[in-house]
């Protein structure tokens, strides 16, 4: 069914840390290895070790520099910017699909394709402005990021290692996974803290992911430069005649 | 947006359909058939009056038909899982393609019981002693006197149903926000006069057919066609001038828009997420059209809509050169289109291409 279910009090979601993501790729990598063997399947690649390497990812690690410009001239800021489904709670991937095959889960609101349905006419990439969806040649499906739903229910796992594997790979802990919906969890209060924001929601889906901002550099540059020392002045006529040569000798 | 040419036939091939059926409906609704009264001797007998309809229906509904099939089969070959197609019926709740889906078979059901009023009751030829000879089968002759008011509904059906299935298929297109160029306010619109003007430009090859208008109308309709052509093609140049004015006034997704970082500064991308093309760059990241967009818009339009009009107009002044200008018409206009079409989605800008910072 691709209509949307009302509105669920669970918001499952990633919150991503713009501050301390290094640009590693791990998240990305170990997305790819966890969908390659988990209960999914394996996300399917086209030559994978030839010369044109194409395949599906969940994750896509892009790198930006900002540029600023300081009253001490202009800087750059590295920003290492991860890109992945945001499980929004009204996505158009999901209501344009005419087969029923994308849907938004009603307990926790994930987005997910069944593979079973879908007929892969990929008008739900088209719809989607965050590029969460990739399109499978060799299934002839699309895919998309699960949010690891086979792990962070699977009572097989320890607890610890119920979140996504993205999660769990990051290295600077610069994402983090829990309920959005719930004002009181410890990642909607990080949202609050940080100021954390929704990328583009001029286009009203709604994204239930948060991105965090970079905190402000303390590099000093924000800060005004200090006032110039000022320049002593020197009444000439009242120094004595060997040190008033000496001055006239030496401003030559 | 890569222009896939399973899509460009589709929407192409398709449209044109649903518009000279479109044309074909509301002739059978207000213009054809031309009813007489009997002779009276038979007439006493059965109410019934004689009709004709010229063998440009027959062709105008199978020349749409075919045109319809090959562009909704086209566009299963967009399809990943083909096999799986059925499927796409489902969801006319919310989806503009199921509705198209479902619209595009509801079709069927006016042009094929107008196919069967036509092969049963219209093609074999009524003259009056054929008429005479069956006047003992009174129940054929009741059936034959309802035919014109069945043709008629069902000519208004078509109509409506073609106009409606046009109207699917191009907001399929215009309900998607990420693509500014289709989210426009003149997308739908589009789509419906470049249906209809398609189909006027088939429906006027298809009277140079032969024996395509027979004495039932002695040709009346043909001034109304190339008329409608002549101002379908003013209102298309139009229409396509003003949407490109507008698409080019609408600025691509920057990369500080799309991260969301343009608070913090001039954003640029130094490093991209992989080495090699993938899906998104592939499907989302086509931009050849637009390096060469003025000339391909002067093609389209001149090819598209100037010569088929000023043709159309020629043939009105001298009848002569009718059959001719048609063909010429047709064979113009449809590549103007085509090109037209191509633009529509080479043209068109994804907004992920704003994380590749490519806009």
């Amino acid at each position: 069914m691709t209509t949307l279910p009302p509105p669920s009090p669970k918001k499952l979601g990633l919150v991503i840390d713009l501050d301390t993501c290094v640009g590693c790729h791990a998240c990305a990598v170990a997305c790819k290895e966890w969908n390659d063997g988990g209960d999914f399947g394996p996300l399917p690649d086209a030559d994978a070790y030839g010369a044109h390497p194409d395949g599906v990812w969940f994750n896509r690690v892009h790198s930006y520099a900002v540029q600023q410009d300081t009253p001490r001239g202009k800087r750059e800021l590295t920003v290492h910017f991860p890109r992945s489904c945001l499980h929004c709670e009204t996505p158009a991937c999901v209501t344009v699909c005419p087969t029923g095959a994308s849907y938004k889960r009603a307990e926790d609101g994930i987005v997910l394709v069944d593979e079973d349905k879908c007929i892969g006419c990929q008008l739900c990439a088209w719809a989607c402005p965050y590029g969460a969806r990739e399109f499978s040649e060799e299934r002839g499906t699309m895919q998309k990021c699960t949010l690891c739903v086979d792990r962070i229910y699977n009572e097989t796992l320890d607890p610890a290692d119920r979140q996504p594997a993205c999660v769990a790979a990051c290295p600077t802990r610069a994402r983090h996974f829990g309920d959005l919906g719930d004002a009181e969890s410890a990642i909607s209060k990080l949202v609050a803290e940080r100021d954390g924001y929704a990328l583009m929601p001029e286009f009203g889906y709604q994204p239930v992911n948060r991105y965090l901002p970079p905190r402000p550099r303390r590099d000093g540059c924000d800060a005004p430069k200090a006032p110039a020392p000022r320049e002593e002045t020197l009444d000439r006529d009242q120094l004595p005649s060997v040190l008033r040569w000496l001055d006239r000798a030496l401003s030559r | 947006m890569r222009p896939t040419f399973s899509i460009i036939a589709f929407t192409l091939l398709s449209g044109t359909g649903y518009g000279l059926w479109f044309l074909l409906g509301l002739g059978l609704a207000i213009e054809w058939p031309v009813c007489v009264p009997m002779q009276p001797a038979i007439a006493s007998v059965v109410p019934l009056r004689f009709c004709e309809y010229p063998p440009l229906i027959g062709y105008a509904l199978l020349a749409g038909f075919l045109m319809v099939t090959a562009g909704l089969l086209a566009s299963l070959g967009h399809l990943g899982q083909p096999r799986r197609a059925w499927r796409a019926f489902s969801q006319w709740r919310s989806s503009w393609l199921s509705r198209e889906g479902v619209a595009s078979i509801v079709t069927y059901v006016p042009a094929a019981l107008l196919a069967l009023v036509g092969l049963v009751l219209l093609l074999p030829p009524t003259d009056e002693t054929s008429v005479r000879q069956s006047v003992d089968h009174g129940v054929a002759l009741q059936i034959m006197s309802l035919a014109p008011a069945a043709a008629r509904v069902l000519g208004a059906t078509l109509a409506l149903m073609s106009a409606v299935t046009v109207y699917c298929t191009a907001n399929i297109y215009s309900s998607l926000k990420p693509i500014r160029a289709w989210h426009n306010r003149h997308v739908v619109a589009a789509y419906l006069l470049l249906g209809l003007y398609g189909g006027a430009l088939c429906l006027w090859f298809l009277t140079t057919w032969p024996a395509a208008m027979n004495h039932a109308t002695g040709g009346r309709e043909m001034p109304f066609v190339l008329v409608g052509i002549a101002v379908l093609a003013a209102l298309g140049l139009v229409l396509k001038f003003l949407y490109w004015r507008d698409i080019d006034r609408t600025p691509p997704i920057s990369a500080g828009v799309a991260t969301g970082l343009e608070a913090l500064g001039t954003v640029r991308s130094f490093e991209q997420p992989h080495t090699e093309e993938n899906y998104l760059t592939r499907e989302m990241g086509f931009v050849l059209a637009r390096k060469h967009a003025s000339k391909l818009r002067a093609i389209g339009l001149i090819a598209g809509f100037a010569i088929p009009g000023l043709l159309a107009l020629l043939a009105l002044a001298l009848p002569a050169t009718r059959p001719f200008a048609a063909w010429i018409a047709f064979i113009s206009g449809m590549s103007g289109l085509f090109v037209e079409r191509w633009l529509f989605f080479a043209q068109a800008r994804h907004a992920v291409m704003g994380y590749y910072a490519r806009n």
